[in-house]
């Protein structure tokens, strides 16, 4: 099976389903592509290159390059969604989402309940998450789970390309606003991904190795950092279960409390910071309905409630590290009460 | 270094293992076995499998313990005489290097990959292993399966021969458009591609769904079909385990598909979370579900099998052999067992519907023989 990026497996996502599927447009800053020499618009592809071709194929009806104001993009994206287009809209940066949070939050979240059930309002909003790169604390932040506590909203996020591709796919094919957050510093990142269209379902997590003395959660990035945490730890004889919920909403409840009736022990591993956070969140959720099951105090590996530092050295202690993920785990692995 | 010490090694099965852990050992440190005995079980990918003793000895020293998860080659245990002494044990492996391959078997190794080929204008993925002078074998899955459930199979089987194992349509890599996604259409696909691949004459191994596939293809062209083994064979009876096809069908998630998978084998234990994954991984793909849903229709409609070549194998004239799990909840062992008089049936103990994989190291043995006639 072919090795594709996540970028590639996006662009193969929009693609196919914009072939498929006459009514999905792709909407927002740059995704025709920028222009460059005379004659070729989709020099770029967008800032990262994940639009790259779909000018050419389908155009500038369906792919529709817009001024810089996102309360427009989403605006026009969620009204186009109401009345039977499937938009992709594109959100360059989360970190932007308060300039358009009432077409989100307060329209688009709402129509469904707003029309008694007489509309529906399929709608994706892609966009980045994630530090990394010394884009300072107004591009580098993770606020997903500002949208997954927006009832009416689902949220996807996505740590690899098999995942990313299948995922946006039934992102596209929902009924519902989906927010498709996607890590900046993971775009290059490759594994097999089917050439064939495909759909994973949302509120299905990954179990991404088997084990069963610690349970660890992680989403996007944090799941390659959890990785290679559980590689250390498995030399020293203590086997994670590491999750990817994939989707923060739906959360697939079953397979993190199955995971820690079985190990009674759980670290939650999140980018984002701690407060009101999904880290936070599944704590809450394993206290609640799997308190009994526990045999140590669960633990949060989560940035500090801080705004995102530009300073490198900074960034660098604030983004939850593999080894502080290992530390916390031997903690709850050695706890003996 | 006396004679009789040998390894007892990591196995490669199938294409994508490159590493397997041990789940446990059968035989105790310093036990005696025969030739063919049981003595641990290691995890792959796709499910747990035995390893059998390749000739009678002694367990003199066991290396990986249960658990231990190692590369293909390393050494397992060590197998000796009573009457090496425990210094030479000693000696082996502190000695022991696992070989590498030669460029020869990397170079093999690399070229054996699932291939395309077009039939009636149909994509259908193959896998083509071994070389000899024997008639060569075509392995044909079963339902919702693909060629990946002869990994133990094919392997023993290419030793001595070419050995085919193709991805019906809808199924595994083929495309998957099934068309009528009947009996007659899945024969056609099955008997293009023997054209295709320039198969004069084959020995047919069905499983399931294709076991039928196989039997229709010998009853239609007895002139290229050296000999039928047909295992845990569809077309045989009405009964069909339907709640299994329905399920099979309709399952999306991890949790229902652990369920539905577990009704295919003796020992729930033996489904692996990664085989699940493979299984969900396929069903997800566009098409896969309505081209089930088609097959479903047209062999399962109603809960029973709509084909029934009982009657017509008694026809052929090839050997014809069947091969069955005692405990198999997907079809009936009852329908081999009424076959028992007419043709050489195999029913294996504390297997269910996949004894090719349940108990493969026995299946291979039945069939190589068979096929070497």
């Amino acid at each position: 099976m072919p090795q594709k990026s996540i970028r590639q497996a996006l662009n193969e996502a929009l693609a196919q389903e914009m072939r498929r599927d006459p009514t999905v447009v792709v909407i927002g800053e740059d995704v025709a592509g920028g222009a460059a020499t005379e004659g070729q618009r989709d020099a770029y592809g967008g800032v990262l290159g994940v639009t790259k071709g779909l000018f050419a194929e389908f155009g500038e009806a369906r792919v529709i390059d817009t001024p810089i104001t996102e309360s427009a993009i989403m605006g026009a994206a969620a009204g186009a969604a109401v009345t039977g287009l499937r938009p992709v809209a594109e959100l360059m940066f989360s970190d932007f989402f308060g300039v358009c949070f009432d077409q989100i939050f307060n329209q688009a979240a709402k129509f469904r309940y707003m029309f008694g059930g007489k509309a529906k309002t399929p709608l994706v909003i892609r966009t980045m998450i994630g530090a990394g790169r010394s884009a300072a604390a107004q591009h580098s932040q993770s606020p997903y789970h500002i949208f997954t506590s927006v009832p009416g909203l689902k949220c996807v996020v996505p740590s690899n390309a098999y995942d990313a591709k299948g995922l946006l796919i039934q992102a596209i094919r929902d009924d519902d606003p989906v927010i498709f957050c996607e890590h900046k510093l993971m775009y290059d990142l490759r594994t097999e991904v089917p050439d064939e269209p495909y759909a994973i379902p949302f509120g299905e997590a990954n179990i991404v190795r088997d084990g069963d003395d610690v349970t660890v959660i992680a989403l996007s990035r944090m799941v390659h950092y959890a990785g290679e945490a559980a590689d250390t730890l498995a030399k020293e004889g203590i086997e994670c279960e590491l999750i990817d919920p994939r989707t923060t909403s739906p959360l697939d409840e079953d397979t993190i409390l199955d995971s820690v009736e079985r190990t009674g022990r759980l670290v939650v591993v999140d980018e984002a910071t701690p407060r009101c956070s999904i880290a936070t969140d599944i704590a809450a959720l394993v206290a609640d309905k799997a308190f009994a099951a526990l045999k140590a105090p669960v633990r949060r590996v989560t940035a500090p409630h801080t705004p995102v530092p530009f300073a490198p050295v900074l960034e660098k202690l604030y983004i939850p590290s593999p080894e502080r993920i290992a530390a916390a785990i031997r903690e709850v692995h050695g706890y003996a009460g | 270094m006396s004679a009789g010490v040998s390894a007892v090694t990591m196995p490669k099965w199938g294409l994508t293992m490159t590493e397997g852990t041990v789940v446990g050992w059968l035989k105790q440190q310093g036990q005696r076995f025969a030739e063919g005995e049981e003595i641990l079980e290691i995890e792959t990918p796709k499910i747990t499998n035995v390893v059998e003793a390749p000739s009678e000895g002694t367990l003199r020293r066991i290396v990986a313990q249960a658990g231990a998860t190692l590369p293909i080659g390393a050494l397992l245990a060590v197998v000796a005489p009573d009457e090496v002494p425990e210094a030479e044990i000693d000696a082996f492996v502190a000695g022991f290097e696992v070989p590498e391959p030669s460029a020869g078997e990397k170079a093999e190794a690399e070229g054996i990959k699932p291939r395309d080929i077009e039939v009636a204008g149909l994509r259908l993925r193959y896998l083509d292993v071994g070389e000899g002078d024997g008639v060569p074998v075509l392995l044909a899955h079963g339902f919702g399966a693909d060629l990946n459930t002869w990994m133990f199979t094919q392997p023993a089987l290419a030793a001595a021969r070419r050995a085919v194992a193709l991805d019906l349509p809808g199924h595994g890599g083929s495309a998957k458009e099934v068309g009528a996604g009947d009996a007659e259409s899945l024969t056609d696909a099955v008997e293009g591609a023997l054209g295709a691949l320039g198969v004069e004459r084959v020995h047919l191994v069905g499983h399931s769904m294709g076991g039928a596939v196989a039997a229709l293809l010998a009853l239609r062209r007895p002139d290229r079909v050296a000999s039928l083994t047909l295992i845990a064979s569809a077309g045989l009876g009405p009964e069909i385990n339907a709640s299994f096809i329905d399920g099979f069908v309709r399952a999306t998630r991890r949790r229902e598909a652990t369920e539905i998978l577990s009704l295919l084998v003796h020992d729930p234990a033996l489904v692996s979370r990664p085989m699940v994954e493979d299984v969900l991984r396929y069903k997800r793909l566009d098409g896969v579900t309505a081209g089930l849903g088609k097959i479903t229709e047209a062999w399962f409609g109603g809960g029973r099998q709509s084909l029934d070549l009982t009657g017509r194998i008694a026809e052929l004239a090839m050997p014809v052999q069947v091969i069955w799990g005692r405990d198999d909840r997907i079809i009936p062992v009852a329908h081999a067992e009424a076959l028992a008089a007419r043709l050489p049936v195999h029913i294996l103990e504390a297997a269910g519907h996949l004894p090719h994989m349940e108990k493969a190291a026995e299946v291979n043995r039945i069939i190589e023989e068979f096929v070497r006639g």
